[in-house]
C-alpha cells in the first residue's frame, strides 16, 4: 500500500472555535492526507500520546483563545520528551505577530494566521516533513 | 392589460436588452451571489413581490407579524442599546474597561467571561492553566463578581452575560451584588446567553449533557418569570452559527429551532407559553451583504412570530416578538489591512439597524488578532453612532420594506428557513437533530465551500486574497498578563481560608440532593453562591449528577 | 535491527506504533519483526466490533474500553476508516470518541484508513492485530464501519464479532440480514432509547431462529453444541444432574443486547457476554479451531494476492496479450486460450515473491 501522510489536527486547551480545525481537516484530506481529529478540550498529554500511537508525521494545533504561548511550547515539551522530534509541528489561530518568535523558539515550525489559505498549509506540510512519507 | 402586464412586457423586452449586452459585454461573473451564495437576478421588479400579501406577510411596526419592526415607533421613540461586549483579566480590570465605556457614551454592559468561567472551572483548576483572563474576565466566586460591579448601580444599567453552562450561577452571583448594593432583583435588567444548543453546534462552551441544560434552562425561565421579572432569561443564539460558517438561511433555521426547543422544553416543564415567551429575546450576527442581512432579520422576525401564535399558540403580543440583539461579523475581520474593518463594520452595522436591532455590539478593527484596545473600541462605537446620528437610517423605519429585492429575499430565506425547520421537526426536533449531527454537519459544509470560493479567487477578500500589500506587523495590541491565572488562584486560596466553609459545604449538599429531583435549582444555587462557594464547586457538584457532554463531531 | 524492534514493542509503545506504519505501508521490512514476534501471539482475545454508519460503534467501543480497563485487561483498538475513492485522503473519526483514554498507558488506539483495497486492508489489519497482541494487550478490538463483505473479512480475524444496530436506520435490518449468520456472534441494538429498538431484537431473535429451524449453517451453532456437551460433561463428572436439551444446544441463539452508548447503559452486560464467548471458545477448544480456520483463510488471500499481484507484472501481461489477441483473430477459441495461458504460466516457473 502507498505512503500518506498523517496528520493530527488538535484543538488544545478550553476553546470552543473549532471551523477553522474543521475546514482544515477536511483540506487535508481532500489534498490525500490521512486525518485525525481529537476534537475539543484536549490536554497536551492527551495530544502527544495520540500523536504516538497514530505515529503521525504531522500535529496541526489551532488555538484562539489566547493560551497559545501556554499550551503549544507544552506539546513541544512532552514531544521532545517521548523522542518525537520527528513530528511536524504547526499552529494556527488567533495568534499575535510578537508572539511567533517565541513559539518558534519552542519548535513549532509554523504559525498560520487568520486568512491563510488552507492550500498554502498544505504546501507548507508536503515541503517541510520531518521523515520520508 | 393590468399593471402587471404591462410590467411584464417591459420586462421581457429588457431581458432581451441584457441578452445583447452580455453577448457584447460578458458580465464580470457566471453566477452572480449573495454573501452566503444564493443566487441573484439580474434585477427585481413589482414582478417579483407581485404575489406577497402587504398586510399579511409585511404588515406595520409593532404589528404581527413584525416584519417591519417590533416597535410601533422603532428609533424614533429610542434607539438601539449601544453594548459592547467587554472583559478580561481580572475583575479589577473589567470593571474599568466597563467604567470607560460607559463614560464613552454605551447604554448596556456586556460581560465576556474567560473559557474557565464559561466551563465551569476554578482558575485553579488543571485545565484553565493558560485560559484565566484570556479571553473574557475570570469570576470564580462571589467576591470577583462584587469587584467586577463596584460603583456600577446596577438598578441603573442593563447588563448582557455572555454566559451559557453555568448561567444560573453568574445569574445567582450577579443577583447577589444586586442585593449587597440594595438593588432589589425585580429591578435588575440585563440578558444571560443560556443557549446551550448552540454551545453543541458552534461555539463549544458546554457543560452538561442536553437533557439536564435544557432542565437548568426551564428552571431560570420559571425562577426569574416570578422573581426577575424585567430578565432576558435566554438570549437564543444565531451568532455562533454564523461565525462557524453557516449561511443567512442556515444562521435564522437553525437558531428558531433551538428556540423551539427552549419553549417546547420550557412547556414541557409546565410553564404555559405568556409566562415566559415575553422574556426570550434573540441574538443575530450581521455580515457585510446589506440587503441578504436586513432581509434575514425581517424574515427572521416573521417566522417566529407565525410559530409563536400558530404553533404554540401564544396570544400575548409580547410572546410573538423576536426582540434581538445583534453583533457584527467577527469572521469577517481580516487580519490583514486591519483597518479595511472599519469599514465593514460600519456596512454591517447599516444592515443591523436597517434590520430593527434592539441593541448592538460592534466588533474592533483589531479583533483578527487580539483582544480589542480602547482606542479600537471606541472607534467601534463611534460608528454605531455615526449610523445613529448621522446616517439618517433611523429617521424613519424600515426603509428598505418594499424594496423589490429586498423583499423577495425576505422571502426566500423565510422559505429556506421553514425547510429546515420542517426537516428538523421530522427528526424530533433540535435535541434530536444536534445530537445526530446533522445541524453541525450542514453548518461545517458551508464553511468548507465558503473557504473553497475564498480560495479559488471566487469570492474575494479586499486586502486578504486580492489587493494585498506588504504589511508591517502590527503594534500596540491588547495583552492579558499571564500573571492573572496566578492572581486568581492566589484569590482562590485566601477565600477558601476565610469563608465559612461549613456553610458552604451545607449548601453543596443541599443542591446536590435537589439535582437528583426536580425542584427548582436556581434559589439553592443562589444560596450557594450567597456564602461563597466557587463556581467550580458548584459546577462539580452538578457535573457528579449530569454528567459531561460528548462533542458530537462529524467531519 | 528488526530483533531489537521486536523486543522494543513491548514497553515502548512508540515502537509498536512505528511498527504498525509498517505494517500499514506493507513495507517489506516488516516482515522480519513480525516473524520474531510470532511466538508472543496468540494470547489476546481479538473482538471485531462493527455495524453501519451511524451506529455508535466508536462510542460503544469507548465504553467497552472502560469496562474492560475497570476489569483490570490492557486494551487495544484498531479502527479502520474508508479512504476517499477520489483524493485518497480519509478523516479518521472514530478515536475523536475515545479521547478520554489517551493518557491511559494500558490503552493503545490506532486508526486505519482503507487506503483503496480493502483485501490489502484486510492483511493489514491482521497483521496489525498480530502486533498488538504480541505487545500484551488482553484484548484486540477491532473496529470497521459497515457488514459488507470486505467488512466480514476485517472482521474474521476476530475470535468474538459483535454486531451493531441501531433502530431507525431504515435498512438495518436488511444489513443484519446480510451479515447476521456469517459473523455474528453478539447482537448488539445500540441507541436502545430510540423508537424501535424492541423490535428490532425481536426480529433479530426471529431471524435466527428461523434460520436455525431451516437448518441453516450458522457461525455459533457448532459453538453451542460444543458448549452443551462440554457442560453436560462437566456436570457429569462433577455427578451432577443436568437438564437434558433435546436439541443438544442446537437451538440455542447468540444474546441480543439492548445498549446506550451515550450514557453506558448495557455496556457491562455486553462486556459480561464478549468475555463469556471468549470463555465458550476456550473451554471447547473453538478458539483453536477457529482460529485455524482464519489462519487457512489468512494465507489463502494472501496466496490470491500474491497470484494477483504476479499476474499484473509485465511477464504474465505479455502472455496474456498474446492470449487476447490470439482469441480476437479467431486463431484459438477463448477456452482453449485460457488453458494456454494457465500451462504457461506453471510452465514459467510459479515462482511469487513471499509479500
Amino acid at each position: 500500500m502507498e505512503q500518506k501522510i498523517r496528520v493530527l489536527v488538535a484543538k488544545p486547551g478550553l476553546d470552543g472555535h473549532d471551523r477553522g480545525a474543521k475546514v482544515v481537516a477536511r483540506a487535508f484530506r481532500d489534498a490525500g492526507m490521512e486525518v485525525i481529529y481529537t476534537g475539543l478540550r484536549q490536554t497536551p498529554e492527551q495530544i502527544v500520546n495520540a500523536a504516538l500511537q497514530e505515529d503521525v508525521d504531522v500535529v496541526a494545533m489551532s488555538i484562539l483563545s489566547g493560551a497559545h504561548n501556554h499550551l503549544f511550547p507544552r506539546v513541544m515539551e512532552l514531544l521532545r520528551e517521548k523522542n518525537m522530534d520527528d513530528v511536524l509541528v504547526i499552529g494556527g489561530g488567533v495568534i499575535p505577530d510578537e508572539d511567533i518568535p517565541g513559539l518558534k523558539a519552542a519548535g513549532i515550525a509554523e504559525i498560520f494566521t487568520p486568512g491563510t489559505a488552507t492550500g498554502t498549509t498544505i504546501e507548507f506540510i508536503k515541503n517541510n516533513l520531518k521523515r520520508k512519507a | 392589460m393590468n399593471e402587471i402586464e404591462t410590467i411584464q412586457q417591459a420586462n421581457t423586452a429588457y431581458e432581451a436588452g441584457v441578452q445583447k449586452a452580455a453577448a457584447r459585454f460578458p458580465e464580470r461573473k457566471k453566477m452572480f451571489t449573495t454573501g452566503s451564495n444564493a443566487p441573484v437576478n439580474t434585477l427585481y421588479t413589482p414582478l417579483d413581490t407581485k404575489d406577497i400579501n402587504y398586510v399579511e406577510k409585511i404588515g406595520f411596526p409593532g404589528e404581527y407579524p413584525y416584519t417591519r419592526g417590533v416597535q410601533n415607533t422603532m428609533y424614533r421613540g429610542r434607539l438601539w442599546t449601544m453594548r459592547q461586549y467587554a472583559g478580561f483579566s481580572t475583575a479589577e480590570e473589567s470593571n474599568k474597561r466597563y467604567k470607560f465605556l460607559l463614560d464613552q457614551g454605551t447604554t448596556g454592559l456586556s460581560v465576556a467571561f474567560d473559557l474557565p468561567t464559561q466551563i465551569g472551572y476554578d482558575s485553579d483548576h488543571a485545565l484553565s492553566q493558560g485560559e484565566v483572563g484570556k479571553v473574557g474576565v475570570a469570576i470564580d466566586s462571589l467576591a470577583d463578581m462584587e469587584i467586577l460591579f463596584d460603583g456600577i448601580p446596577l438598578d441603573k444599567v442593563s447588563t448582557s452575560m455572555t454566559i451559557n453552562a453555568p448561567a444560573s450561577v453568574l445569574l445567582a452571583m450577579y443577583i447577589a451584588v444586586a442585593e449587597k448594593q440594595g438593588v432589589k432583583p425585580e429591578q435588575l435588567n440585563g440578558t444571560i446567553q443560556n443557549d446551550i444548543l448552540k454551545e453543541y453546534v458552534a461555539r463549544g462552551t458546554y457543560i452538561f449533557p442536553p437533557e439536564p441544560s435544557m432542565r437548568l434552562i426551564t428552571d431560570i425561565f420559571a425562577y426569574c418569570s416570578k422573581d426577575v421579572p424585567n430578565w432576558n432569561t435566554i438570549s437564543i443564539s444565531g451568532y455562533h452559527i454564523r461565525e462557524a460558517g453557516s449561511t443567512a438561511s442556515q444562521e435564522v433555521a437553525f437558531t428558531l429551532a433551538d428556540g423551539i426547543a427552549y419553549v417546547d422544553a420550557a412547556i414541557k416543564a409546565g410553564l404555559s407559553v405568556d409566562d415566559f415567551a415575553p422574556r426570550l429575546s434573540f441574538f443575530f450576527n450581521s455580515h457585510n451583504d446589506l440587503f441578504e442581512e436586513v432581509a434575514k432579520f425581517r424574515a427572521a422576525r416573521r417566522v417566529w412570530a407565525s410559530i409563536m401564535k400558530n404553533r404554540f399558540k401564544a396570544s400575548n403580543p409580547k410572546s410573538l416578538m423576536l426582540r434581538f440583539h445583534t453583533q457584527t461579523g467577527g469572521s469577517t475581520l481580516t487580519a490583514q489591512q486591519p483597518d479595511n474593518n472599519i469599514v465593514r463594520v460600519a456596512i454591517q452595522t447599516l444592515a443591523a439597524v436597517l434590520g430593527g436591532t434592539q441593541s448592538l455590539h460592534t466588533n474592533s478593527k483589531d479583533e483578527a488578532l487580539a483582544l480589542p484596545t480602547e482606542a479600537s473600541v471606541r472607534i467601534a462605537l463611534r460608528t454605531q453612532q455615526i449610523v445613529a446620528y448621522e446616517s439618517g437610517a433611523t429617521e424613519t423605519i424600515d426603509p428598505l420594506a418594499g424594496s423589490y429585492y429586498v423583499e423577495s429575499m425576505t422571502d426566500r430565506i423565510e422559505k429556506e428557513a421553514l425547510e429546515y425547520i420542517a426537516r428538523i421537526d421530522s427528526m424530533g426536533g433540535a435535541v434530536k437533530a444536534i445530537e445526530r449531527g446533522y445541524v453541525q454537519q450542514e453548518i461545517q459544509d458551508a464553511a468548507y465551500s465558503y473557504q473553497m470560493d475564498i480560495e479559488s479567487g471566487e469570492r474575494v477578500v479586499v486586502g486578504m486574497n486580492k489587493f494585498q500589500i506588504k504589511e508591517a506587523p502590527p503594534t500596540g495590541l491588547l495583552k492579558v498578563d499571564p500573571i492573572v491565572g496566578e492572581q486568581q488562584s492566589q484569590k482562590l486560596r485566601e477565600l477558601r481560608a476565610k469563608r465559612d466553609n461549613a456553610a458552604v459545604k451545607n449548601s453543596l449538599v443541599t443542591l446536590e440532593k435537589a439535582a437528583q429531583g426536580n425542584d427548582n435549582l436556581m434559589p439553592l444555587i443562589l444560596d450557594a453562591v450567597r456564602c461563597y462557594a466557587t463556581l467550580g464547586e458548584i459546577c462539580d457538584i452538578l457535573r457528579g449528577i449530569f454528567g459531561e457532554y460528548q462533542q458530537k463531531v462529524i467531519l | 535491527m528488526s530483533e531489537r524492534m521486536a523486543l522494543n514493542i513491548l514497553d515502548n509503545p512508540r515502537h509498536l506504533a512505528r511498527l504498525i506504519t509498517m505494517i500499514e505501508r506493507q513495507d517489506p521490512a516488516r516482515i522480519e519483526v513480525l516473524k520474531a514476534l510470532h511466538d508472543k501471539t496468540g494470547k489476546a482475545h481479538v473482538v471485531g466490533i462493527t455495524g453501519p454508519p451511524g451506529s455508535g460503534k466508536s462510542t460503544l467501543t469507548d465504553k467497552i474500553i472502560g469496562e474492560l480497563r475497570n476489569r483490570g485487561r490492557r486494551v487495544a483498538v484498531v479502527a479502520i476508516d474508508p479512504s476517499s475513492p477520489f483524493t485518497g485522503g480519509a478523516i479518521l473519526g472514530d478515536r475523536i470518541r475515545m479521547m478520554r483514554h489517551a493518557t491511559d498507558e494500558g490503552v493503545f488506539i490506532r486508526s486505519l484508513a482503507s487506503r483503496g483495497h480493502l483485501g490489502g486492508l484486510s492483511r493489514a489489519a491482521a497483521e496489525t492485530v498480530r502486533a498488538l497482541d504480541a505487545a500484551a494487550y488482553d484484548t484486540v478490538i477491532i473496529e470497521t464501519v459497515g457488514v459488507g463483505q470486505s467488512e466480514i473479512d476485517i472482521v474474521r480475524c476476530a475470535d468474538t464479532v459483535v454486531l451493531v444496530a441501531v433502530p431507525g436506520l431504515g435498512d438495518d435490518i436488511q444489513a443484519i440480514k446480510a451479515g447476521v449468520m456469517e459473523i455474528g456472534d453478539i447482537f448488539c441494538v445500540n441507541k436502545a432509547d430510540r423508537d424501535g429498538a424492541e423490535r428490532v431484537v425481536r426480529e433479530t431473535r426471529a431471524m435466527m431462529e428461523t434460520a436455525i429451524m431451516n437448518g441453516a449453517n450458522t457461525r455459533f451453532s457448532g459453538l453451542y453444541k460444543a458448549v452443551y456437551e462440554h457442560t453436560v460433561q462437566q456436570a457429569r463428572l462433577r455427578g451432577e444432574n443436568v437438564q437434558e436439551d433435546p436439541h443438544g444446544g442446537a437451538l440455542r441463539i447468540p444474546p441480543v443486547l439492548l445498549t446506550i452508548a451515550e450514557q453506558g447503559e448495557g455496556v457491562s452486560v455486553l462486556v459480561d457476554e464478549i468475555l463469556a464467548h471468549h470463555a465458550m471458545l476456550s473451554d471447547t477448544e473453538w478458539l483453536l479451531k477457529h482460529r485455524h480456520e482464519n489462519t487457512m483463510w489468512e494465507l489463502r488471500n494472501a496466496v490470491a494476492d500474491n497470484l494477483l499481484g504476479w499476474l499484473d507484472n509485465a511477464n504474465a501481461h505479455s502472455q496474456l496479450a498474446n492470449a487476447a489477441e490470439a482469441v480476437l483473430h479467431k486463431d484459438t477459441d477463448y477456452y482453449q486460450a485460457l488453458a494456454q495461458v494457465q500451462e504457461g504460466i506453471i510452465a514459467a516457473g510459479l515462482r511469487l515473491v513471499s509479500d
